[in-house]
């Protein structure tokens, strides 16, 4: 190995922005080279000009500085300017920290300003340059565990981008439920007429593609490894199969919701069908009603069969208003002299997709009645009545029909079966009824509980987490990042992830596979992905001093870290999002990474200038959503207590209860913890962190009553990055709750 | 292969092409983005909180923002525009127009031209309801940190407090515009789109009174960032707002305006309709519409959870008229109530019409192969080789599909740039 090399530490001021107005930067000096002892220490009037990148340019190379303290704005901007590779550099925050948020040249503002000088010098002190981790081989290819439309875009969509693709599907054929399709949707403008399916032109591209290798009959046994080096294991025909992998797209599908718990809808009478069944009866030929055969001169659709509906399936399955409009072509193409009615809710059409319903609205052929299904029964001569209430008319009505579809939704193949679930649905009402509790109808309707699609070698279960709120379906908790795994390495795609239409899956399908090569490109290059893109630090670990106590691998939010088989924890890297979890949860402070860790934050404590007199606050901000929002204050100018040190995490998961022993031990006198909103509809990138903090939280009294300290000098606040106007005055506030009690005593020590 | 031939050149930088930008690099692959205004960020930068999380657009901004900054993959432009392209599917020559923006990348976003700034113009990013210097930042948390100065509102050469006010040279007022080669193996439309002029549509009353705005409008009324500060007020009077009217489809799935359905304002209506009852106890949202279209999981959850506030009425009914009553300022809204058969005159402190989207494709400078249909959205076929549109350049969407349709994109123009390793 490479000698580590010597640092030198140069301390660069600007003193630009009003940094020169507000404080008295020549005493910089003092504290940047004598007390932190820094051989370099230059000013500037604006450091960031091309003049002042120069004068840091000419220290590199003329006196080898090589780790830099850039004591001047915020590092969410200038951030291309003060990049100097091959250089550890530490951003001092004195423009919004100070010259923005607090009153010019008083003494509390110097004494700040003065402190976040120590804590970039400390904070440079300790850290050092990333080296990535890398694989000794990385698999550049893709496993994708199903072979419906939505699997087969992912599959077709990493082959033709020149990854090895094996594609491993349950049933005999590929093709899932398009292939039942006797037509499809419309794919493109002017989303008129229905069209000829498309399907078995997309199975013979993934059968003769020589990128795809494709398993029928065959299921997944066993995935264990990690993105870049899956190993994997599937029992086909028979026989078993073992192969590596680089990522994984579950692409499962869905199941149609069991019609025999529509019995309020006429199920069970043999005139009433699913739409999945309308396609294999137009598929085949004549649409008839099965009791005798006759041909269906009046077919009724109901929507919303089980779905929007509280007993049933309380969200909208998405596809079902298009299928049956789609399907009511099939009635009036078939036989001209047919009528289509459609009994719905809402119909549901978003987007472009309106002009198809239009299309089929002008058919005269076709009704459409928005109203609510009372009832289903049967009617003379083998026809079926369906009973409708609030319809437009204000008044109940009934149509009769030859053959009643109900349009019925969708279940992801990810939520256990829905006998299993009603009655786990019954006996939890049941339950809170008897605590006197009422059901609550939006409640979610099963236990962490999936079937078993992926059979993960994880440490935190088989399957892929399923959201409280998602139905059993594996969606992403973020708006914006649609494919946030929740197991690096492994997406998932089409109406397993949300319900949607095959154009909805054809997209998705290919969505996921660019993620699934996103993954191996950055494990190969040992980067990690999102939420931490391009950092190629990672947890390091000392062994020798773990105590196997095992928390880091039931709070990492990735199941990124194992346990060997004498019960040592050790990181799954590749799994890893280097979020910093682990390094809050370990009590014996073991895990750290090169620029961030553990003791770098501690001695940041000790480094800080504790005086007998004058309060210090010390506030660890998550730097994705408190600290823009501290600095979107500062661009207001609104003022914040000087008590104030603000120290960036990466997550208010990185809290370790060790920091708050060390900070108040020093006579520091409160601590605020500035993180995301957690519970239901989490805001936290690494879905637990600001709540762990928390949790950790409910032990610090223990910690605080052994330091004689009062609890309430550690607050956490839950907050997001649009909270900028309310922060200052929430902290200042917690400042004054501070301030009402004694100064910290260990300030004496 | 060349460094240049692996880039991906997309066009827009709004949700859609900041996604494909960000999700392509991270594969490995060169991109370079064009923004046409001075930010990226494009329209979800206006938004007060997304459907159905409520959560702030910001956050996961930030991320995307970061995404750039950490990537040594991404060369963006702001203020930029395309001025022609030329060849084919790997071998793209494209010429980019940008517009100067007075202030160099010396910027410190320190704030002091627009403090020195004598001019002031009606805020576009707050839809003009407030003001802002001509020397600018667009808005506080605004992605490159770093003013501009409005080309139409300065007044050049007979002022330069600007100039004289920047004390790290940042300001140049004799900027030109700048022309940009770029050659690119594909290229993806993310150009967007911009709200209906609710103006077009005759009976819905839009500029006969200050209290009937548009949901853009509303989305700023109710951000911190906007004119307002975040409260809900009617822009006529500064009265707050307690009995608030939606009118759906103002403007879509209607053949004389948008034939189609843009897909996201019946979830906007009903999250604005929680602003109005988060600020404010005692208020009142009324939404007509035609049908409710809140599709799969978390939307229907989303409206159920309405439901259950009694102060929120949804009425199925076609709105005849908004006009509004000159004595007092209110908003009439004049509708028939389909379920209840009767007609409905009712005043409102303030109107809100949930217009719909109009996709911006049309005017960018084009191939001929890219067809634009009546709508105005980029028609892709099925063979589409080299460019692709993605999010509202393709199809009304929201956020989340707009997210997933960058995401697919990105794998498009990745697949027809080749395999790097």
């Amino acid at each position: 190995m490479e000698e580590k090399r010597e640092k030198k530490i140069g301390v660069y001021i600007c003193k630009g922005c009003g940094i020169d107005e507000a404080v008295e930067v020549d005493k910089f000096e003092e504290v940047a080279t004598k007390e932190m002892k820094a051989p370099v220490y230059k000013t500037h009037n604006a450091l960031c000009s091309p003049g002042g990148i120069d004068l840091i340019k000419s220290d590199i190379e003329g006196e080898g500085v090589n780790t830099i303290v850039v004591t001047a704005c915020s590092p969410r901007i200038k951030h291309k300017e003060f990049t100097f590779p091959g250089c550890v550099v530490e951003r001092a925050n004195i423009r919004e920290f100070v010259a923005w948020t607090q009153e010019p040249k008083t003494e509390d503002t110097q004494a700040l300003a003065e402190d976040y000088v120590r804590l970039g010098v400390s904070r440079a002190k300790s850290a050092d340059l990333p080296e990535p981790f890398l694989l000794d081989e990385t698999e550049m290819s893709v496993l994708v565990v199903g072979g419906g439309i939505s699997g087969m875009s992912s599959a077709l969509g990493a082959a033709d981008a020149g990854y090895n693709v094996a594609l491993v599907e349950k049933s005999e054929a590929l093709g899932g439920w398009a292939k039942k399709m006797y037509k499809q949707l419309p794919q493109s403008y002017p989303f008129e007429s229905i069209e000829e399916p498309t399907i078995n032109a997309t199975i013979d591209k993934v059968n003769s593609h020589d990128k795809i290798k494709v398993f029928t009959s065959s299921e997944v046994e066993k995935i264990a490894g990690v993105p870049g080096q899956y190993d994997v294991s599937i029992k086909t025909n028979g026989g078993s199969e073992q192969f590596k992998s680089g990522a994984v797209i579950m692409a499962a599908g869905w199941r149609p919701y069991d019609v025999s718990k529509l019995d309020h809808l006429g199920a069970g009478n043999p005139n009433v069908i699913t739409n999945m069944q309308m396609e294999e009866m137009a598929a085949k030929g004549k649409i008839t009603r099965p009791s005798d055969g006759k041909e269906a001169k009046r077919v009724a659709f109901i929507q919303c069969a089980g779905s929007r509906d509280v007993n049933h399936l309380p969200y909208c399955s998405s596809y079902c208003c298009l299928t049956s409009l789609k399907q009511a072509a099939y009635v009036r193409e078939k036989n001209p002299d047919a009528m289509a009615f459609i009994l719905y809710k809402d119909m549901r059409t978003p987007g472009q997709y309106e002009l198809f319903y239009k299309s089929i609205q002008h058919d005269p052929g076709v009704m459409l009645t928005k109203g609510d299904v009372t009832g289903v029964s049967e009617a003379p001569g083998g026809s079926v009545y369906v009973s409708l209430k609030d319809t437009l008319l204000g008044k109940e009505i009934k149509i009769e029909a030859d053959l009643v579809v109900l349009a019925t939704g969708m279940v992801p193949n990810s939520r256990i079966d829905v006998e299993e679930l009603a009655e786990w649905k019954a006996k939890f009402d049941e339950k809170l009824k008897a605590s006197g509790g009422q059901p609550d109808p939006n409640a979610p309707l099963e236990p962490h509980k999936v079937p078993n699609i992926l059979k993960l070698d994880y440490k935190q279960g088989p399957e892929l987490p399923v959201l409280e709120e998602a139905y059993g379906f594996t969606d992403s908790n973020y708006i914006c990042f649609q494919y946030e795994s929740r197991r690096t390495g492994i997406y998932t795609a089409g109406s397993i992830r949300q319900p949607m239409h095959m154009m909805g899956s054809i997209e998705d399908g290919m969505g996921a596979s660019l993620k699934a090569i996103q993954i191996v490109e950055a494990t190969k290059n040992g980067y990690s992905v999102h939420p931490r893109a391009w950092d190629q630090t990672y947890p390091e670990v000392n062994l020798q001093k773990c105590t196997s106590c095992k928390r880091c691998t039931e709070e990492c939010p990735f199941s990124a870290i194992e346990e060997d088989e004498k019960g040592t924890p050790f990181h799954k890297m590749s799994r890893c999002r280097r979020c910093g979890t682990c390094l809050g949860s370990c009590p014996e402070r073991v895990i750290n990474f090169k620029d961030f860790s553990i003791n770098m934050i501690s001695t940041l404590f000790k480094d800080m200038d504790i005086p007998e007199e004058g309060m210090r606050i010390v506030a660890l901000a998550c730097e994705n959503d408190a600290y823009p929002a501290l600095d979107a204050a500062a661009f207001n100018r609104i003022r914040i207590n000087s008590a104030f040190r603000f120290i960036s995490v990466r997550c208010l998961g990185n809290l370790n209860l060790a920091w708050v022993a060390d900070a108040l031990s020093k006579g520091i006198d409160g601590m605020i913890l500035l993180g995301c909103k957690f519970g239901e509809n989490y805001q936290c990138h690494f879905v637990r962190g600001s709540e762990l903090a928390n949790e950790r939280l409910g032990k610090v009294q223990e910690t605080l009553g052994r330091l004689m300290l009062e609890s309430e000098r550690v607050k956490l606040l839950q907050l997001s990055i649009q909270d900028y106007d309310k922060l200052p005055g929430l902290l200042n506030e917690f400042a004054d709750e501070i301030e009402e009690m004694e100064p910290n005593p260990f300030k004496e020590f | 292969m060349s460094e240049h031939e692996k880039n991906i050149l997309v066009i827009g930088g709004g949700i859609s092409g900041l996604t494909t930008a960000c999700e392509a690099a991270e594969a490995g692959y060169n991109v370079v983005l064009v923004e046409k205004d001075p930010f990226l960020g494009g329209r979800v930068t206006r938004l007060h909180q997304y459907f159905p999380k409520l959560c702030p657009p910001a956050c996961g901004l930030e991320i995307n923002f970061k995404r750039i900054r950490f990537s040594d993959r991404i060369t963006y432009y702001t203020m930029a525009e395309i001025e022609d392209i030329s060849g084919g599917p790997g071998n793209y020559n494209v010429t980019v127009k940008a517009r100067p923006r007075f202030v160099n990348d010396k910027c410190t976003a320190c704030g002091a031209c627009a403090e020195a700034c004598p001019v002031e113009v009606p805020n576009d990013f707050n839809a003009g309801l407030s003001m802002r210097k001509a020397a600018y930042l667009p808005y506080e948390q605004a992605f490159p940190m770093q003013y501009v100065i409005d080309e139409g509102a300065c007044k050049k050469g007979d002022c330069t407090a600007c100039k004289d006010a920047c004390k790290y040279d940042a300001i140049d007022l004799d900027m030109k515009p700048d022309t940009l080669a770029i050659e690119a193996s594909a290229i993806v439309l993310a150009a967007g789109w911009k709200p209906y002029d609710a103006s077009k549509i005759d009976n819905l009353g839009f500029g006969t009174s200050k209290n009937i705005i548009t949901n853009v409008m509303m989305e700023r009324i109710a951000s911190l960032s906007g004119p307002t500060q975040g409260k809900i007020t009617r822009p006529s009077d500064g009265k707050e707002a307690k009995k608030v009217a939606f009118v759906q489809c103002a403007g879509s799935r209607d053949e004389n305006h948008l034939a189609f359905c843009s897909a996201v304002c019946c979830l906007a209506s009903l999250k604005q309709a929680t602003y109005v009852r988060e600020q404010y106890k005692d208020s009142e949202v009324t939404m007509y519409y035609i049908d409710i279209r809140t599709p799969g999981t978390s939307y229907e959850r989303f409206l159920n959870k309405i439901k259950e506030d009694e102060k929120v009425k949804l009425i199925k009914g076609k709105v005849a008229r908004v006009h509004e009553d000159p004595a007092t300022g209110d908003v009439i809204v004049e509708a028939e109530d389909i379920y209840g058969g009767s007609k409905i005159r009712e005043p409102f402190d303030l109107c809100v019409l949930a217009t719909g989207m109009e996709p911006m494709i049309s005017g960018v400078k084009l191939p001929s192969d890219v067809k634009i249909n009546e709508n105005g959205f980029a028609v892709m076929g099925k063979d589409q080789k080299g460019i692709y549109a993605v999010g509202c350049a393709k199809d009304p969407v929201d956020v989340a599909k707009s997210v997933q349709s960058a995401t697919s994109a990105a794998l498009k123009a990745i697949q027809t740039v080749g395999r790097l390793s």
